[in-house]
């Protein structure tokens, strides 16, 4: 646990730190706690679907340099936490035809949505399909508020979608994949091991047969999705896990899919099925 | 079909540019289990300029995935593939032309992309615009830049 009282160390020493760290290939060994309360599951035995390929499965944060580890596991130093409280305004806020806010259905989000990250995306009855928690989110501004629907992976949506990830930090990521799920999945499985583009890449070359090494100056992890939405550095905003994978796609020199499209529903339920038993993280901090 | 009427018109540069040398075109690429003997061009190849490619996040970002210590002068080598130091020692110019062109003949279900190739693709793109290719794609690399990189290869000896 060598890392653990970086925290303590002030912000000056920790990006000096940053300088003289160098880029190692494997995942740092480290643990996660957030707010010195919250220890997160940051490496997990593989779920079973997983276990002829992988022992274990591994969250991006171990793959990210020592400053970036340390802004996660405080609430202040999380950039991301700026977009939660920026959700939660939305969340109390009434809007469309029936002047209703989020909260007059639902009541506090820390009660009402605590789990809800954790097991989508799932299959709806009334849907009829598996959906998202952007996709539900949508269905109530429509439906219930007589709101218009916000873009996929618009700012609106990573906000509110980062509070409610936030209400189920710490608990392990359960995606359901059998049962009426199970076709989606399938479709989803074989997208992450198609090739695409020019570059003839899937996400299982970079992402399963790589993880740990060096893609130029990028450190490859798993392509997990339980830190999501992910403040980047790089970028500096949230991120939405739709985002992100048209990112990869489009880094294959592909036509990519779009946000909220069915194959990357498809997607997102299986790369969310490989971090079964992983911690919800997010809102989380890359680079 | 701007896109044959713009095949047919460099055809016709081709057969009228008397200093032109007759180019391999991607999809006539002659490969002998993963070799290809014929020079693409007829024209040899450039190492400095192969070097650059080599390097250049532009041109075939070699280095992404490769480390190769002559290019050190360059930040942030990948370790995916091998080492390319003594590529040209373990490998003849006709191997190395197949590799850079398409190592998928080389390599079965490598990881490497095929730098001279334009068909075959699960939905190709518009470079890294995330659009659809249009009538302007074509290989990664040109027949001459590929004969650059392999000339630039021949030199890494150990
Ligand atoms: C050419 C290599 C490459 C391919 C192919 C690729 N990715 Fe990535 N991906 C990266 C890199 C580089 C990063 C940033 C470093 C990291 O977290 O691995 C990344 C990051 C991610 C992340 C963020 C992880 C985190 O913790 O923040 C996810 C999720 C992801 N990829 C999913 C996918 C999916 C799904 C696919 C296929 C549709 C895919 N990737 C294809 C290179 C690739
Ligand atoms: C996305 C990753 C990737 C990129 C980009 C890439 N390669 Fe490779 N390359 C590989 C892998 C992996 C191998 C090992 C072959 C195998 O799969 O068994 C390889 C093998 C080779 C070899 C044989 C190495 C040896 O000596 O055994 C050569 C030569 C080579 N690559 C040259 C290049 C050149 C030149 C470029 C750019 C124009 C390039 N590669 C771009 C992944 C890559």
């Amino acid at each position: 646990m060598k890392n653990r009282s970086l925290k303590v160390i002030g912000g000056v020493a920790a990006s000096l730190m940053l300088v003289v760290t160098s880029l190692s290939a494997e995942p740092v060994d480290d643990t996660l706690t957030v707010n010195e309360e919250m220890t997160l599951v940051t490496r997990t035995a593989a779920p079973a679907h997983l276990s002829d390929i992988m022992d274990e499965v591994i969250s991006g944060w171990h793959f990210r340099g020592t400053e970036t580890r340390a802004m996660q596991a405080d609430d202040f130093d999380n950039p991301g936490m700026i977009f939660v409280e920026a959700g939660e305004d939305s969340w109390n806020t009434a809007e469309g035809s029936e002047g209703k806010s989020c909260a007059d259905c639902h009541g506090d989000a820390a009660d009402s949505m605590k789990g809800v990250r954790a097991t989508y995306p799932k299959f709806s009855e009334a849907a009829g399909k598996v959906i998202t928690v952007e996709n539900q989110v949508n269905d109530c501004r429509e439906n219930r508020m007589g709101a218009e629907k916000w873009k996929y992976a618009g700012g609106d949506m990573v906000n509110m979608t980062a509070l409610i990830a936030s209400v189920s930090r710490g608990m392990p990521v359960n995606v359901a994949i059998d049962g009426p799920a199970k076709e989606t999945w399938e479709l989803g499985k074989e997208l992450y091991y198609t090739r695409t583009g020019q570059l003839e890449l899937s996400c299982a070359n970079c992402h399963e047969d790589n993880y740990g090494n060096m893609i130029r100056a990028d450190h490859l992890s798993q392509g997990q999705i339980n830190g999501f939405p992910v403040y980047r550095l790089k970028n500096t905003k949230l991120n939405s896990v739709h985002a992100r994978f048209k990112g990869c796609v489009r880094d294959t020199r592909a036509e990519t899919y779009s946000p909220g499209s069915p194959e990357f529903v498809a997607l997102e339920l299986y790369v969310a099925s490989r971090g079964n038993g992983l911690s919800v993280e997010g809102p989380s901090v890359r680079n | 079909m701007k896109f044959s009427s713009a095949t047919a018109f460099l055809a016709a540069m081709t057969l009228s540019g008397a200093a032109m040398a007759e180019e391999v075109t991607p999809t006539a690429v002659m490969y002998d289990e993963g070799s290809v003997s014929a020079s693409l061009t007829g024209v040899p190849g450039d190492p400095a300029n192969g070097r650059m490619i080599v390097g250049s996040k532009k041109f075939g970002n070699c280095i992404a995935c490769h480390e190769v210590t002559d290019l050190k002068d360059q930040p942030f080598h990948g370790e995916i593939g091998p080492t390319l130091d003594g590529a040209g020692d373990r490998w003849s110019a006709a191997e190395l032309r197949g590799i850079v062109s398409n190592a998928k003949l080389m390599f079965e279900g490598t990881m490497m992309p095929a730098f001279y190739k334009t068909e075959g693709f699960v939905r190709p793109g518009n470079a890294y615009t995330g659009k659809a290719a249009d009538d302007t794609f074509g290989p990664i690399l040109s027949a001459q830049q590929i004969e650059d990189v392999v000339a630039y290869l021949a030199t890494l000896k150990e």
